[in-house]
């Protein structure tokens, strides 16, 4: 099976359960390379359906500050493009199953080598790459490195996207389409933002692909929100949070649980 | 009016950026999407205002009245008897408004803005604080709201513009990331941008950054070169000819774009780019993108891709210049393509030669330059015993060094 068919098979399993998929995003070595792999099939027994692992960049300007810090972090213990994959394929080995897709900021992927870089994380078991200031206007030979490998090409829309755009951003994607869910950048928010369920009808009426929702979810109330108009739950920065510190990886745990809940019962949490 | 030389050119070097902003492998658009629309508006709004009359109109005003343009052109005797060669003139962009070259671009986008489009709002990221305090300015005299992102380092050294900023109505915002420095100012000017695109316009300051800021740059500044190409080419303001080379400091590049430009089709005139070379290349403390093999390769840095100064990992290099305005590991895409076709070459200048030519601008000509300009002023060393006595150089002065005069005392001790 290709890494994108694999992502096909997660969202049509969730759909014949009447359910979301719980997708948390970890970045790669924080707080250190044990802690990742830890929090990693932590979160893999616990209900994840499919991983965003963020290859650490210097220079994030998507992101707000949780996930700078972890990613500063990450780069600053020594953390390389060469030992995400080296973390994927230990991964594998420890049994996760789950889809991966590699988070990623174009010029750590253009310095390795686009096709190398494709073809090493198909090898490792990376299923699909997400890279957020790469749109599909400059990805040619991304997308045609990820089609010869069988990875799925992710791109983001925004509430800003026009019915143009939408249509053109979708027709490059494959396996799913993330949805940003606010005008802005990465980072835990108290409120969903009012117009998402109205942001999410609008792309719906140019594609049939599945939707995933991030940026900003925190808590399983908001993951259930999410599951009811989408078909992908996102969360990073609040995980990312919760595995600084001490007791982390527990942190870690009780949140994943709540989210994967919320993802995974839509109608649950008092839901009309 | 004099008349323009015929030119000889077989390349139309104005032929880019194409349609979708690549100046040939150079340029694009690298942002997320979010911003992708927004571009796209600035795009049609700034091809329309290019060829709105009345829009030029105004802008011509403000460059005249408010600016105070045309610059001077000055011939330096004392330099040139100095060197002992080729003849040596200035262009003067100490003397505009602010003092510096930075104005021209933050005047014609707070312009565009203002007129142009349904935004309220200006963010802008500063290394020297030139680019902070022209926008400033531009933001205090249309009435527009502004917020002027800025690394702490760079705070500290710029600490005179910080307050002209403030005294301005900007609010100056602090960057603690990364190298605290101009990328660090950019990624939290982007950031802002992202989060209130909708209200917001980001006054970006160099020919860098996702399309077509490069080409809206490099327009506002070219007035720069148009003004030298009539002032060199009249008898009353200049030699009456074309001159042999033109040098301009180069940190984004957009004064060495702006003097450049007017100039490309005219190949025998040579243009020459000086980069930062910090405490020299060896170390790897340097701003110089093109000079070092194994920092600078091609890459995608803040929206762009170009020369960038990168790890083997594509991790993004600290680099350092005594000089706070090119002290950035980017450069424009279009000075990356000019260079690759052969029209353009560049150099550096260190830390130590760019304060020799603090002091040889100060005392032979009785004028104090930026220690961005002053890198081009050294170059001079090592060109001008090249040329002949009846060769001419031409040198933009992109700004004046009242700003700097921190740095210089703490540099150059007492006199
Ligand atoms: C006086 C002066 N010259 C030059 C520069 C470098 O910018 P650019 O290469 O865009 O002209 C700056 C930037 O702050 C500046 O203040």
């Amino acid at each position: 099976m290709t890494g994108l068919e694999r992502i096909e098979a997660v969202f049509r399993r969730c759909r014949a359960e009447g359910r979301a998929a719980f997708m948390p995003y970890h970045a790669m070595g924080y707080p250190d390379r044990q802690k990742t792999l830890q929090i990693i099939r932590t979160l893999s027994e616990i209900g994840a359906d499919l991983f965003e692992i963020g290859i650490p960049h210097s220079d994030p300007l998507a992101d707000g500050p949780t996930i700078q810090t972890a990613t500063y972090t990450a780069l600053m213990q020594g953390t390389t493009v060469k030992d995400c994959l080296a973390m994927v394929r230990e991964l594998r080995a420890m049994g996760v199953a789950q889809p991966f897709c590699a988070m990623s900021y174009y010029n750590p992927i253009f310095a390795y080598g686009v096709e190398r870089f494709v073809e090493d994380a198909a090898a490792a078991g990376v299923d699909g790459l997400i890279v957020p200031d790469l749109p599909p206007e400059e990805a040619g030979e991304l997308e045609a490195a990820c089609r010869q490998a069988g990875l799925a090409t992710i791109y983001l829309l925004a509430p800003t996207s026009t019915e143009e755009r939408i249509r053109y951003v979708a027709s490059h994607c494959t396996g799913f389409i993330y949805l940003v869910s606010v005008t802005g950048i990465t980072g835990a928010r108290s409120e969903l933002p009012p117009d998402l369920a109205e942001f999410v009808a609008r792309v719906r009426r140019h594609t049939d692909l599945p939707l995933a929702v991030g940026f900003g979810i925190a808590n399983g109330a908001q993951a259930a929100a999410v599951a009811r108009i989408a078909e992908g739950v996102i969360v990073g920065s609040a995980l990312v949070k919760a595995a600084g510190g001490e007791d982390g990886l527990a942190r870690v745990a009780a949140l994943g649980r709540e989210l994967a809940h919320g993802a995974h019962h839509p109608r649950a949490n008092g839901a009309s | 009016m004099t008349s323009l030389p015929v030119t000889q050119s077989k390349v139309n070097y104005t032929a880019w950026p194409d349609e979708a902003g690549h100046f040939g492998p150079y340029g694009g658009k690298f942002v997320p999407e979010t911003l992708m629309p927004a571009l796209d508006e600035l795009e049609e709004v700034y091809l329309k205002a290019k060829h709105d009359k009345e829009f030029q109109a105004e802008l011509d005003h403000l460059l005249r009245t408010f600016v105070g343009r045309p610059t001077p052109l000055t011939y330096a005797r004392r330099l040139t008897e100095y060197f002992g060669g080729p003849r040596i003139y200035i262009k003067r962009e100490d003397l505009a408004h602010t003092g510096a070259h930075k104005i021209n671009n933050a005047l014609g986008q707070a312009l565009l803005m203002k007129r142009k489009m349904q935004k309220t709002r200006i963010v802008a990221e500063t290394g020297a604080g030139q680019h902070g305090v022209a926008t400033a300015t531009a933001a205090a005299m249309l009435g527009i709201e502004c917020v002027v992102y800025m690394g702490t380092v760079d705070m500290a050294r710029q600490e005179p513009n910080v307050y002209r900023m403030r005294l301005l109505g900007a609010e100056v915002r602090g960057v603690d990331s990364g190298s605290k420095t101009l990328k660090d100012a950019i990624n939290e000017a982007i950031r802002d941008w992202v989060t209130n695109v909708r209200n917001t316009h980001y006054l970006l300051g160099s020919a860098l950054g996702p399309h077509p800021y490069p080409t809206i740059v490099r327009d506002f500044q070219s007035v720069i070169g148009r003004e030298a190409l009539r002032q060199m080419l009249d008898p009353e303001t200049g030699p009456g000819r074309l001159p042999d080379a033109i040098v301009a400091c180069v940190g984004g590049g957009s004064n060495a774009i702006g003097v450049f430009h007017p100039f490309l089709e005219y190949e025998h005139v040579r243009l020459i780019g000086v980069e930062a070379g910090g405490r020299g290349i060896e170390g790897g403390e340097h701003a110089a993108r093109f000079a070092d093999p194994k920092l600078g390769r091609l890459g995608v840095l803040q929206g762009t891709k170009s020369y960038v100064l990168q790890d083997e990992d594509g991790q993004i290099a600290l680099t350092h210049s005594i000089s706070a305005g090119l002290d950035y590991a980017s450069v424009g895409p279009e000075h990356a393509w000019l260079r690759d076709l052969g029209r353009t070459e560049y150099t550096y200048a260190t830390d130590d030669e760019a304060l020799e030519g603090v002091r040889l601008l100060s005392r032979l000509e009785g004028i104090i330059p930026a220690l961005e300009s002053a890198h081009a002023v050294a170059h001079l060393v090592k060109l001008a015993p090249q040329m002949s006595k009846d060769e001419i150089i031409l040198v933009n002065l992109s700004g004046r060094g009242d700003k700097d005069l921190g740095t210089i005392m703490k540099e150059l001790g007492a006199l």
